[in-house]
């Protein structure tokens, strides 16, 4: 596969020329932006393979990218980086469409392994992101909590998906995963971009509302 | 006005208000009135202009005055009917006292008049100037017709109003003095609580910069002396990182007692200590939190120890922490990547694994797991079964805690204390 094209967008200049130091020679930075509207602009001019979008920007959400961007360019693949770790914005921007999030404390290699595996069309998550979604999806969801548009399926995650987060969460790579569990890696990557779907679709109030609580604490 | 005919005068400010508020009383009213005029001609020290000259330009503010005016003049046709003396007496002075106040409104000060006009909204809404304040009308009318029922009633019960003259004209010559003194009572109250919120604003801000001194500026000055050791370097700034982030995110202090420990905040606690003590990161993800009982306190014993193992004996450059609590059973994950070890060359005088580990769960009636060789890391599975309780006044799920940087250490001592660490 060749190089992916990745487009930078945060806010923190010193933060965008750290990362392309870092990555120059593994991926092929094509441009940053430092805002919700000049990285829509750019976004649609260059078409990158990746965006690597900070969750956190001035003009808005990095969500707010990707739904522009969505709606044009639906090839656009985002993986989401950020500082905060705080679970609401995690949530809305995987809902928002984004294939992946890791945390800005990534070593480099991790991350470009990231950014190709989303290029690649996979999902990635980050130890924390499956965590987030492992407690989310904790529980059986009362009839309650779901709008009246559910798909059972989407609601809960099989036992096997549930182990392939749990081991993520333990930090092991993906190939360490198809060890573990005698699987091929490309059933690890078909079970957390299964995990990704039903992220992204469920109606769970409890997905936005367990979200909202975690802020509080 | 008193001030200025005290400056003219040479008089005490006081005694002069004192004077005029006697002289009001005695003339019944008409003295006010005289106030009034000599407030709108006379030129307010500093000012180029009379309120009077100023006044002469306000269309708006001459048909209120007006209005107001007139409103009087019928509220005191309505009294003369029931002893026509009044009218007489008052009518007048009255007239020209409403209609010079609402002048000196119009004109008064920026800041006096957002005070006048607060005080005299019910006013205008009754002359019809504000039809939008409804709901003002609706309650003024209310009062008035309650006004009038008692009157009414008054009536009935003494058949002569005699009672009510000194009343009235007390109550008249309260309100004149509340209008003419109430702005600067108002504006002496408003300074109060600007000068409190100045200084709430200012004690907050020195407690941000004794934290920030504290914990940011300190392990910064740090840095700067270890330049030369990037693995000291990191281990301040990991400490650092989660220090802030635990206070800005989750607004607790560093350092802080944490008076309800669950067993979330006991891995926290655990990524911190081996971070600290030893330097290695811990990256910890828990999902659901619990209650502390005895056998988590030992679960988290247990786990302490195995994280502490990795640290000191793996040396791997991460250790990972996994806690999951489920309704059934709550299980921990020690992992490392680090050289492993062979389990049964593990001398028999070694106590760690087996005692502080093994035999803390299985006393409890849980299980540990070690599954280890040479060069392939080390991976320490905990569990134990039943009987979990969500945290007292907290959310069902428990939190994605730990990770890069992780989530808050345990408290002690409080906002604004002095920083664990001496300061350099």
């Amino acid at each position: 596969m060749s190089t992916p094209r990745v487009v930078l967008v945060d806010d923190h200049g010193l933060f965008r020329s750290g990362v392309r130091a870092e990555l120059g020679r593994q991926v092929d930075v094509v441009g940053e932006a430092d805002d919700v509207q000049p990285a829509i602009a750019l976004i649609g001019e260059l078409l990158p393979d990746v965006v690597l979008l900070d969750v956190h920007l001035p003009g808005g959400g990095g969500q707010a990218v990707i739904q522009a961007v969505k709606a044009d360019h639906p090839q656009v693949r985002f993986l989401a980086l950020s500082a905060s770790d705080a679970p609401e914005d995690v949530i809305a921007v995987i809902r928002a469409g984004a294939r992946g999030y890791v945390t800005k404390t990534i070593s480099t290699a991790e991350l470009a392994d990231a950014v190709r595996r989303v290029a690649a069309g996979d999902a990635v998550f980050s130890h924390r992101l499956a965590g987030f979604v492992l407690d989310a999806f904790a529980a059986t969801p009362s009839p309650d909590d779901l709008k009246p548009s559910f798909d059972p399926e989407l609601e809960q995650l099989t036992g096997r998906e549930r182990e392939v987060l749990r081991l993520i969460a333990q930090g092991y790579t993906y190939k360490e995963i198809a060890r573990e569990l005698y699987i091929s890696v490309k059933t690890v990557e078909s079970h957390v971009s299964s995990v990704l779907r039903k992220l992204q679709l469920s109606t769970r109030h409890q997905l936005t509302r367990w979200a909202a609580e975690r802020r509080l604490n | 006005m008193a001030a200025g005919v005290a400056a003219w005068r040479g008089f005490n400010v006081t005694t002069v208000r004192i004077a005029f508020v006697l002289l009001a009383v005695v003339t019944s009213g008409v003295a006010v009135a005289l106030y009034v005029m000599a407030w709108l001609l006379v030129p307010a020290a500093g000012a180029d202009a009379s309120i009077g000259v100023k006044a002469r330009s306000d269309a708006r503010g001459i048909r209120l005055a007006v209005g107001l005016a007139s409103l009087v003049i019928l509220a005191l046709l309505v009294a003369s009917a029931v002893n026509d003396s009044w009218f007489i007496k008052w009518a007048w002075p009255q007239v020209l006292s409403v209609a010079g106040l609402v002048l000196i409104w119009r004109n008064a000060p920026a800041e006096e008049q957002a005070t006048l006009r607060h005080l005299v909204e019910p006013l205008e809404a009754a002359t019809g100037a504000r039809t939008s304040h409804k709901r003002t009308a609706v309650r003024l009318t209310i009062a008035g017709l309650l006004l009038v029922g008692g009157v009414a009633w008054l009536f009935s019960v003494h058949g002569s109003i005699a009672l009510l003259r000194p009343l009235g004209a007390i109550a008249l010559v309260i309100a004149a003095i509340v209008l003419l003194l109430g702005p600067w009572w108002l504006r002496i109250a408003r300074e109060l609580v600007l000068e409190r919120q100045a200084r709430v604003r200012a004690e907050e801000r020195a407690d941000i910069a004794a934290r920030v001194h504290d914990s940011v500026l300190q392990t910064l000055a740090l840095i700067q002396r270890r330049a030369d050791d990037p693995a000291k370097v990191i281990q301040l700034a990991r400490l650092q990182e989660r220090e802030l982030r635990s206070w800005l995110f989750e607004g607790r202090a560093p350092n802080e007692i944490d008076a309800d420990l669950t067993f979330a905040a006991g891995v926290r606690q655990i990524q911190q200590d081996v971070e600290t003590r030893y330097g290695v990161p811990v990256e910890a993800v828990t999902v659901g939190d619990s209650e502390l009982d005895d056998n988590l306190s030992a679960l988290l014993a247990a786990a302490r120890e195995a994280t502490v193992n990795a640290a000191k004996w793996s040396g791997a450059d991460v250790i990972s922490l996994f806690a999951e609590v489920e309704p059934a059973e709550v299980s921990l994950v020690v992992r490392d990547r680090g050289q492993g070890f062979d389990p049964e060359a593990v001398p028999a005088d070694r106590k760690g694994l087996a005692e502080s580990i093994r035999g803390r769960m299985t006393r409890r009636g849980g299980t540990a797991t070690v599954s280890t060789a040479p060069g392939e890391g080390t991976k320490v599975t905990l569990k134990m079964p039943g009987g979990t309780r969500p945290p007292q006044g907290g959310h069902p799920g428990g939190h994605g805690a730990g990770g890069h940087g992780g989530t808050g250490p345990p408290v002690r001592g409080g906002l604004g204390g002095p920083s664990p660490r001496g300061k350099t």
